[in-house]
């Protein structure tokens, strides 16, 4: 039930048509500032105007053209895609606010680039996840990691440079993998589309070529996804400004990996194959591990940012563990935590940054009392964390519980304590920050004051998109009809 | 017309080179225009004699009416006009902004240099269009020798360069005549088509494998094929800029078109493949020349330095296409030869315009500065450079995706592995520039002092031409297959 429209392709458009606009406008911040929200704002339209199609179970298209023989340059917007464009599409219309705030408050230099490079990584994240094949994929995928680059170094500083070389080195290999995987599979499986359930059908491959294309395929997009130990680039990532790594960390970059896992895993591989051949087990066991070696590397964290970091490592294979389970459920807890993960965590690094820009502050241990001063903005982070840690009545419960369903209707009991013993974890790592804010006696805070409106106010809508999700799943845009028509395309078609 | 297209396409040049003193005689600043001109004429001739060929098929032409193979032979099929458009056209778009920089580095030398540079031309195409080994041979002669002048002209060290050059070219010049004079006895003809039709009978003779075992030899000197590349990088890296500029991006590609031309065409298919093992070891050689080059460019100092040494990684790419043997590989090959052109065309202008506008291309004192004084001229850098890294949607990317094609196709993961390390070479050596070139000392307050100082129009024009030219090659490589580059492969290879 596809049907042609120019929609998906114009969503791609709008944030690069801003790029040039941002780049001529450089001399008038105002200017400047607002091609960045008019396209947010437009994208964020163009985005939600196809949701009631897509729920109503067609499938907007665009074909652009043949990119090489055989294999087209299209776009195609199935539930899984809608889900992760409207995760990324709002959260780049406040996080384009909060931008505009912190990098004034901090005087950044370089603010045109920065806007620049912003627009075009949301643009390529639309198109990842707009993506209706392969080659499109990577396309989107890789002009994503080289637009996120300048943001990575954007301080300038060695330590910054040496983490972009850092990302460089690691997103570069996934790609080329990405690459000869995609090859490889066109020539084994004739196509490159992503189908539900699957591409290889009746397609005879031997057991060696199914596993050499899936390490290649999978490892391409694992990178992005930081599953161990191809995760190190992303707490080196973390001396960007706090806006890139709230985008990098909960919207565009990171959530691209772990989308490509669920569109390798479901929609090139399939459960069947995933299942017949062995592929899920060496990945659930990756995924288990990460979640693990990240939950307790956080802990060791003093840093607020890297502290961060680390938790987005364990909770992105999360969606890794949910999609290398194999049961309907746990994938629908793995596209839901897409959701809820992105609003949860682009909170804690809102807050990070309103911390860094108010408070001149950047560790853990620095922080007693700071949340006498600025109520909201802790507040938000206790109701974020309330929510990683997967407790109701945030929406980090309901991602999580779908997954542990999905585990223990499977019988793989191992994968539900490994997320028991992670959600300790995250209260272990998270919880004694709230602890010092509120009730550790400080008085090295007085009269700071609450943060600027413009860095405030999006984090604290954040926080609240998190606490409404949380208590009504399939409010508003419907993140859970969505997560399930995917996994019922992607199960379905296997049986 | 149309009948002498194939003619035409070198005559144009050749006429033009011969006129070009005589002009220079009149009026010395006409000499460039003609050359331009000329070039643009020649440009639009081999267009057009392309489109002839998609449309209408393979245009032989007798020279002086002699039957073949008496008589001389040109001819214009899908894989000579391809190339002698990309010729044509690239070394339009290069000598728009080679007088800047022969005026800057070479002041009161413009008659002879543009001669040359017509006559070099003329050879080039006199190469591609020809159907006989022997004429071949002379247009071989009267581009190497118009190259030799065109590097001995350059700086201090450039006549050294360029006598090395002339050494090894001659040399191999030399092997590539015995060799035909081997094939010659043996067939009795010097006429392409002719060779490829009497070969086959005399597979079991030594005499062929020793003739076209010199003739690759020869023509891979020419090609700069990994390990007979040693004269290339001081010839390209000790030539004026405009010489490197007109050179690396169609000189080495016509050794790679004799290449293809001997092989495909003329020994063909069964022959190289599985009687002599010649295409295997042209694979295997470029395979190890791509790691080599790009090992070698990471490791040099100077900007122009470092490209020469990329050139002799990317001919590997070609020659991988060409050894890999299936058609897919063999598209590869030919969309590089494009590709490389205009990926290195824009690349050694930037370099020239570094030198005409700092003057010094040394990557260790590039930094924040010269973006600032130099911004869309790094612009463009950036994206040729992308390009040259494999990034979609830049040309680069599908060069990669075919030539990993044709080694997945063959089942050769050695060749992927190889492709696969090259780009990630590529990010090194390129990354080192771009990162000094925007992020090095850009928060100095020093800087803050620099103005722009852009290149003039004449040069950037051209730079950014071919930076636009990377990623509509990139985003339109599937028409360029299928319209042109699918009708290159011939049934059986």
């Amino acid at each position: 039930m596809t049907y042609d429209s120019a929609i998906p392709l114009l969503a791609v458009l709008v944030s690069l048509a801003a790029v040039p606009l941002v780049l001529v406008s450089s001399r008038w911040p105002r200017v400047r500032e607002s091609w960045t929200i008019g396209a947010a704002l437009v994208m964020f339209g163009l985005v939600i105007s196809l949701l009631p199609r897509v729920l109503d179970g067609r499938i907007p298209e665009t074909r652009i053209g043949e990119l090489v023989p055989g294999f087209d340059l299209a776009l195609r917007v199935d539930p899984l895609g809608m889900v992760f464009a409207i995760v990324a599409s709002t959260l780049w219309v406040l996080t384009s606010f909060y931008s505009i705030g912190y990098v004034r408050a901090a005087h950044e230099r370089h603010q045109t680039r920065f806007f620049a490079a912003f627009a075009l990584c949301l643009s390529s994240t639309i198109g990842v996840a707009f993506s209706a094949n392969l080659i499109t994929f990577i396309v989107f995928y890789e002009i994503l990691t080289i637009a996120t680059y300048p943001l990575v170094v954007h301080k300038q500083t060695p330590e910054a440079i040496a983490a972009g070389r850092k990302y460089l080195a690691y997103t570069l290999t996934a790609g080329v993998a990405l690459l000869a995987g995609a090859v490889w599979l066109s020539q084994t499986a004739g196509t490159l589309d992503f189908t539900p359930g699957g591409v290889f059908g009746d397609v005879e491959a031997g057991s060696g070529t199914v596993r050499g294309l899936f390490a290649l395929l999978i490892g391409g997009v694992a990178v992005k996804a930081a599953v161990v130990p191809f995760h190190a680039w992303l707490p080196a990532a973390m001396v960007a400004p706090t806006p890139v790594s709230a985008l990098l960390h909960a919207v565009a970059v990171v959530k691209s990996g772990v989308f490509g896992v669920l569109r390798v895993t479901g929609f090139v591989f399939g459960p069947t194959v995933m299942e017949d051949y062995g592929l899920a087990l060496p990945l659930a066991i990756a995924a288990g591990t990460t979640i693990v070696f990240g939950s307790l590397a956080a802990l060791a964290q003093d840093d607020l940012k890297r502290r961060l970091a680390y938790s987005t490592i364990s909770h992105l294979s999360y969606i890794v563990l949910a999609a290398a389970l194999l049961h309907p459920d746990a994938f629908v807890g793995g596209i839901l935590h897409i959701t809820t993960h992105a609003t949860m965590k682009i909170t804690l690094f809102f807050v990070a940054g309103a911390i860094y820009v108010h408070a001149h502050r950047d560790r853990v241990s620095e922080l007693d009392g700071i949340g006498r001063e600025m109520p909201w903005t802790m507040g938000a982070f206790t109701l974020a964390s309330i929510g990683l840690a997967g407790l109701p009545p945030v929406n980090g419960f309901e991602s999580k519980w779908f997954i542990g369903a999905g585990a223990a209707a499977s019988g793989q009991y191992l994968a539900l304590v490994v997320l028991l013993l992670s959600g300790v974890l995250n209260a272990a790592y998270l919880l004694p920050i709230i602890h010092r804010a509120f009730l550790r006696p400080s008085t090295q805070y007085e009269g700071l004051g609450e943060a600027p409106a413009l860095v405030r106010v999006p984090l604290m809508v954040t926080a609240a998109i998190s606490l409404v999700f949380g208590l009504f799943p399939n409010a508003i845009v419907r993140f859970y009809d969505l997560a399930r028509m995917s996994a019922d395309a992607v199960f379905g078609g296997a049986g | 017309m149309t009948p002498h297209l194939p003619l035409l396409i070198p005559l144009v040049l050749l006429v033009a080179a011969l006129l070009a003193p005589l002009v220079g005689i009149v009026r010395y600043t006409w000499v460039y225009r003609l050359a331009l001109v000329a070039v643009a004429v020649d440009a639009g001739v081999a267009l057009w004699g392309l489109a002839e060929v998609v449309d209408g098929g393979t245009m032989t032409y007798r020279l002086a009416g002699w039957q073949p193979p008496i008589g001389i032979e040109f001819v214009l099929d899908p894989l000579s006009a391809f190339f002698s458009a990309v010729i044509a056209t690239v070394a339009l778009i290069v000598m728009v902004g080679a007088r800047a920089m022969v005026v800057e580095e070479l002041p009161r030398k413009e008659v002879p240099f543009f001669t040359t540079v017509l006559l070099m031309l003329a050879g080039f195409q006199g190469i591609v269009l020809t159907g006989d080994l022997f004429n071949l041979f002379v247009f071989l002669e009267i581009a190497a020798l118009a190259g030799y002048a065109l590097v001995a002209v350059g700086e201090r060290a450039s006549p050294l360069a360029a006598f090395r050059y002339l050494l090894v070219g001659a040399t191999g010049a030399s092997l590539y005549l015995l060799g035909l004079w081997f094939i010659y006895n043996l067939t009795g003809s010097l006429n392409m088509r002719d060779v490829a039709a009497i070969l086959p009978g005399s597979w079991d003779n030594p005499a062929l494998a020793i003739g076209l075992s010199l003739m690759i030899v020869g023509i891979g000197v020419k090609m700069a094929l990994f390990p007979l590349h040693g004269w290339l990088p001081d010839a390209y890296t000790q030539a004026p800029s405009a010489t490197t500029a007109l050179m690396a991006p169609i000189g080495t590609k016509v050794g790679a078109y004799v290449l293809i031309r001997l092989l495909v065409f003329v020994f063909g298919g069964p022959l190289v493949t599985d009687e002599l093992p010649v295409a295997d070891v042209v694979m295997w050689l470029s395979a190890i020349g791509i790691i080599y080059g790009s090992i070698l460019a990471i490791a040099q100092r100077e900007l122009k330095r470092m490209l020469a040494y990329s050139s002799v990684a990317q001919v590997g790419y070609i020659g991988l296409g060409i050894g890999l043997a299936n058609p897919v590989a063999l598209i590869g090959a030919v969309l590089h030869v494009v590709n490389h052109a205009v990926m290195k065309g824009a690349l050694f202008l930037v370099a020239g315009t570094m030198r005409a506008r700092l003057g010094h291309s040394d990557i260790g004192r590039i930094d924040a500065a010269v973006t600032r004084k130099l911004p869309w001229t790094m612009a463009a850098f950036t994206v040729a450079a992308l390009s040259m890294i494999g990034i979609p949607p830049t040309a680069g990317f599908f060069s990669k995706w075919y030539l990993t094609s044709g080694a997945v196709d063959r089942g050769l993961w050695i060749m992927v592995v190889v492709i696969m390390v090259s780009s990630l070479l590529n990010a090194v050596y390129f990354f080192r520039v771009l990162e000094r070139g925007y992020l090095r000392h850009d928060d100095d307050e020093s800087l803050d002092a620099v103005v722009r100082d852009e290149a003039p129009p004449a040069m950037l024009a051209p730079t950014i031409v071919l930076a636009v030219g990377i990623l509509a090659l990139g985003v339109f490589n599937a028409v360029l297959v299928n319209g042109v580059l699918d009708l290159i492969p011939p049934a059986g290879w």
